[in-house]
């Protein structure tokens, strides 16, 4: 069982509120999209994928288990 | 058990029922709210909104999840008209809600213009004003906006995007020095000018014109006249608490917001979040701040429930405010307080990509970007960290 983050660039408005939450899992770029920098974070990292997922305005972000 | 009552059904309100169901309530839980529709969100009111392209859905959930998913008893349209903090009712009309715990999420509503309403006049804070502004920019009304804040400029900017005239009309000398300050005021304007925007600063208006109860014009202080078929007015916000006062619950003397403490506590079992309270955030050394930010209202929203709900266990909020607005394709983004000792511009003069510092005492407290979607967010966890002014300088390579 591990953690994934689900991004749907169709939704994310890159606000970047998520890197707010965890920077070392999310960055907004130059042109506003967002690059998941590890979408595949370990289980130590849940409470900081919570909070990102919590964050987003726009419910770009989910989190699975798989 | 516990009956949690939500008196205002927009993002904090919304906020406060999720994170009770969250945090394992499993009582009763009402939602009053004073407008016929589903909670929705604002911001693209003033920007997706406007656009040509049909509308998205703005509602956060449907009906369905709010009943089925959250237990969550719905009563909308009807606003309340009171309450008891004693007695631990709020008043609804003629009825009367008993709770235990209240969260008070009424949020506010638009400044007006004095004076015999006109057709073709509008505000811009609900759906209802969106719908109505959407469908005066399809006709392709030519468009005066009075107040050069954010909402102004991004009706402004909508119009531009659609090819049809836009006019701002402000009052102060530079726009949004109060929410920015002078040098970034100055930037923002830019924004408008090299957009075809005819942004009239010192311009004061004496009155709107009209013919068989419709809107024709808007007069200026000197006599011009500037021809209009839309006259959106975005100067300000008040806290909605008509219905709070005489009840106890401290008003803040300047605009009639809820004062609530650091867990966002305004009496006994009665908790405030979003745009309608004024608290002192922790983070800015107790400094008493009401936001109307969408983050902090939704921040606010799910800590206000959970302390209501368990008061013994209440945590104080400690928060970098942050705010973005989309103008004519950019983006503004500012972090913090503006409220400084010093602001140092740290872009190049002619760089459009603008970036600001905001200083108090030794620290950095505020950071204001145009179109630097990358960095502003490394800017918030500085703020929140205390960074020095030394380590802000260095950051933004100025040190
Ligand atoms: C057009 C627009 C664009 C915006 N853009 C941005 C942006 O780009 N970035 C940003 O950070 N923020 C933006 N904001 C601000 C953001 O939307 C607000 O901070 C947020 O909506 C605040 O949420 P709230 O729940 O506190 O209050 P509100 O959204 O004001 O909701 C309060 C609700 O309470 C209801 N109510 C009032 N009185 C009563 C009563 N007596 N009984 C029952 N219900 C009552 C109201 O009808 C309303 O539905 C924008 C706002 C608007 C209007
Ligand atoms: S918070 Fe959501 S919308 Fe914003 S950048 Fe992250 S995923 Fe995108």
């Amino acid at each position: 069982m591990g953690l994934r983050i689900e991004l749907d660039p169709g939704k994310c408005s890159g606000l970047g509120l998520c890197e707010a939450e965890a920077p070392e899992l999310f960055e907004v770029q130059e042109d506003g999209s967002l690059t998941v920098l590890d979408d595949h974070p370990s289980a130590d990292r849940r409470a900081e994928c919570e909070a990102a997922v919590a964050s987003c305005p726009t419910e770009a972000l989910r989190l699975v288990e798989d | 058990m516990d009956h949690l009552v939500v008196v205002g059904a927009s993002l904090a309100g919304i906020r406060a029922v999720e994170s009770a169901r969250k945090a394992g309530h499993t009582g009763p839980v009402t939602l009053v709210g004073a407008e016929e529709h589903l909670p929705y969100d604002r911001p693209p009111l003033s920007k997706a909104y406007l656009e040509e392209a049909e509308p998205d859905d703005v509602r956060f959930r449907t009906e369905e999840h709010l009943r089925d998913e959250l237990a969550v008893t719905l009563r909308l349209g009807a606003p309340a008209t009171g309450l008891d903090p004693k007695g631990r009712i709020v008043a609804v009309g003629e009825d009367e809600l008993a709770y235990d715990a209240l969260v008070v999420t009424t949020g506010g509503a638009a400044r007006t213009l004095p004076g015999e309403p006109l057709e073709g006049v509008h505000t811009l804070r609900t759906l209802d004003d969106a719908i109505a502004v959407r469908a005066a920019l399809d006709a392709g009304a030519r468009t005066v906006v009075i107040g050069a804040g954010f909402i102004g400029s991004e009706v402004a900017s909508g119009a531009r995007k659609r090819g049809l005239s836009a006019t701002i009309v402000e009052a102060l000398p530079v726009p949004l020095v109060r929410s920015v300050g002078e040098d970034m005021g100055h930037a923002c304007a830019a924004l408008h000018r090299a957009n075809g925007t005819d942004l009239r600063c010192g311009a004061t208006v004496e009155a709107l014109e009209g013919a068989d109860g419709r809107v024709t014009g808007v007069r200026l202080e000197g006599g011009e006249v500037l021809p209009a078929d839309l006259v959106v007015v975005g100067i300000g916000v008040n806290p909605a608490t008509g219905w709070l006062e005489g009840s106890g619950i401290e008003l803040h003397g300047r605009d009639g917001g809820v004062v609530a403490d650091a867990t966002l506590r305004a009496a006994d079992r009665v908790y405030a979040a979003g745009d309608v309270v004024h608290f002192p955030n922790a983070l800015f050394d107790g400094e008493l701040m009401r936001l109307e930010h969408w983050t902090t209202a939704a921040e606010q929203g799910a800590l206000a429930a959970r302390n209501a709900l368990d008061p013994e266990s209440a945590t104080e909020l400690g928060t970098v405010p942050y705010f973005w607005s989309d103008w004519y394709g950019s983006r503004i983004q500012f972090v913090g307080r503006p409220q400084a000792d010093e602001i140092r511009v740290a872009s190049a003069p002619d760089d459009p990509k603008f970036l600001a510092l905001y200083r108090r005492g030794d620290r950095l407290i505020g950071t204001i970007t145009i179109d630097r979607p990358t960095q502003i967010m490394k800017y918030k966890r500085l703020i929140s960290k205390r960074a020095s002014w030394a380590e802000a300088l260095e950051f933004a390579g100025l040190g």
